[in-house]
């Protein structure tokens, strides 16, 4: 589902790579965490992957999309083919929690009827049904996230990549969220997921990928991490 | 096909929807906008009127060639056909000795004198004719008609436009070049003026914004999904400046011209300016339409320009 290649990463301002030669290969409704610290790779990982930086070298492929040959204007269509969750969640700050979802849904050609029947879903997904009409800041940093996830999940993505989407919340919102990440796994969507939140990686046993100054320290199964 | 309907209504009712819940910056960016197209319209206006008195100054200006007495009737024909045909001709007048006294007369009213003393010695004014010129700058054209020689010989005097009189009319004909192009200058430069005025405020609001655009980026929008509503935000913006400029010159014009004269010490024509601002109308709030439309949605496309670029390094 992803296979990245001896991926590196350059930042033409900063001396050193963000990456360097990394492969790693996920399989479709594979749940990974990856874990470092701040600086070790893990947000660069994720924006080469929804296509927000190009490697300087490597290959990367998602979905069968082969990224070399990705020109700038296919870059939207294979955004709507991931479902990106970010730490400071990214809600669009001028439009109801019901639009931002139907915002999606509209970018990929969605009918009313669909995203009608389709947001109500999303939103009973994450628990929050009945804050349709509020608009983003009336609503708590996890309720924020929620939304977020739906909005992702709404154009039922086969992959969804999360960036510390639990960063911002406290420890009982935090765990909310990692269980709606792993249900919408159970759902069958690939979870890609970073983190440094050691409890998190322990209590979830699934395969951890530590990335350690731009490479890959180790990938185990069913692993735990200490920070 | 269908479905592109739905989406040009989708970026249209997201636009409008942003104009309302975006009333503060809305009212912002528009104040500015009515505030240069206010003016520019002004200008365009008040360059009218002055055109107006400039016309009406050298409307009076012609060329009078005195005819000399024993001209007859068919060689005065032949001439005035003949500078009816010359190029920037645009009227020719005859008028006999008896016209020419009695419009002497009715000029000097007030000076028995003068009266008396032309009618003593026989009316001694020659008929004349009035040539008023298409264009005070080519009056030369029409000299160098009157003074060949075969066209002299039937003349009394020299013909008006000579002398202390033609340097005169030079100097007034100048005047009134320069005066028309300051007039024109002003209006180019008010409106270019306005244009970049207009041009920074909607960047200034698309700034505030950018995140939007990013977030909306990322979700994999095409470029005129994101880009429409910020255009139909700008329409919606020139539309309501553009009434709003016309209304105000409207009622700075029309409903307080008395005032108005009153303090423009006659320099303005304001009975002229209402009259212009009545008869083009509808030209004029076109005019402020398309151009509150066409700044405002080629504003918006360049300012969400640099945050719709794709990282590619």
């Amino acid at each position: 589902m992803i296979l990245l290649d001896r991926v590196t990463k350059k930042y033409t301002r900063s001396e050193g790579e963000a990456l360097h030669r990394i492969s790693l290969h996920v399989d479709p409704k594979e749940f990974v965490i990856v874990v470092g610290q701040s600086g070790a790779g893990k947000t660069t990982l994720l924006r080469l992957l929804t296509c927000e930086e190009r490697p300087t070298s490597g290959k990367i492929i998602v979905g069968g999309i082969d990224y070399d040959k990705l020109k700038d204007k296919d870059i939207p269509q294979l955004r709507r083919k991931i479902g990106v969750v970010f730490q400071d969640f990214k809600l669009l700050p001028n439009k109801t929690v019901f639009e931002n979802i139907a915002f999606a849904l509209e970018i990929v050609g969605a009918s009313n009827r669909e995203i009608k029947s389709t947001v109500p879903k999303v939103l009973a997904l994450v628990n929050l049904r009945g804050k349709e009409n509020n608009m983003p800041r009336e609503l708590s940093g996890g309720e924020q996230q929620r939304v977020a996830i739906a909005r992702a999940v709404a154009r039922q993505p086969r992959i969804l990549v999360a960036d510390e989407p639990t960063g911002n919340l406290d420890p009982k919102h935090a765990w909310d969220i990692i269980k709606i990440l792993g249900k919408i796994n159970r759902y069958g969507t690939t979870v890609l997921l970073t983190t440094h939140n050691q409890d998190i990686v322990n209590k979830l046993k699934r395969r951890v990928v530590t990335l350690q100054g731009g490479k890959v320290a180790s990938d185990r199964a069913r692993a735990g991490y200490k920070a | 096909m269908k479905r592109k309907v739905i989406t040009l209504w989708r970026i249209i009712h997201t636009g409008i929807v942003n104009f309302i819940r975006n009333f503060s910056l809305s009212m912002a960016a528009m104040a500015v906008m009515v505030v240069t197209l206010t003016i520019v319209l002004f200008s365009v206006i008040t360059n009218a009127a002055f055109g107006n008195t400039i016309a009406q100054v050298t409307n009076k200006i012609g060329i009078s060639v005195y005819l000399n007495n024993s001209v007859s009737q068919s060689q005065t024909q032949t001439l005035l056909n003949e500078l009816k045909t010359l190029p920037n001709v645009k009227s020719v007048k005859y008028q006999s000795q008896a016209q020419v006294l009695a419009s002497y007369e009715a000029q000097n009213a007030s000076n028995q004198n003068l009266i008396t003393g032309a009618e003593e010695i026989q009316n001694p004014l020659p008929a004349t004719i009035l040539v008023q010129p298409n264009n005070l700058n080519y009056i030369r054209n029409i000299k160098a008609f009157l003074v060949r020689p075969n066209i002299a010989t039937l003349q009394a005097d020299p013909p008006s436009y000579s002398g202390s009189q033609e340097a005169a009319i030079n100097k007034i004909t100048r005047a009134t070049n320069i005066l028309r192009e300051i007039g024109v200058a002003t209006v180019v430069v008010f409106a270019v003026i306005s244009a970049l005025i207009i041009f920074n405020t909607i960047q200034m609001a698309i700034f505030n914004r950018r995140n939007e655009i990013q977030i909306m980026r990322l979700l994999g929008a095409t470029t005129g999904y994101i880009r429409g509503p910020f255009i139909v935000e700008s329409i919606v913006y020139g539309i309501i400046s553009g009434v709003i400029s016309v209304s105000i010159i409207y009622f700075l014009f029309v409903a307080s011209s008395n005032a108005l004269q009153a303090s423009s010490l006659g320099i303005l024509n304001i009975t002229y300016a209402n009259k212009y601002f009545d008869n083009n109308f509808l030209i004029l709030l076109t005019m402020q339409l398309v151009l509150g439309i066409v700044l405002g949605a080629t504003s918006a496309t360049i300012a969400t320009r640099r945050y719709l670029k794709f990282k590619t390094n």
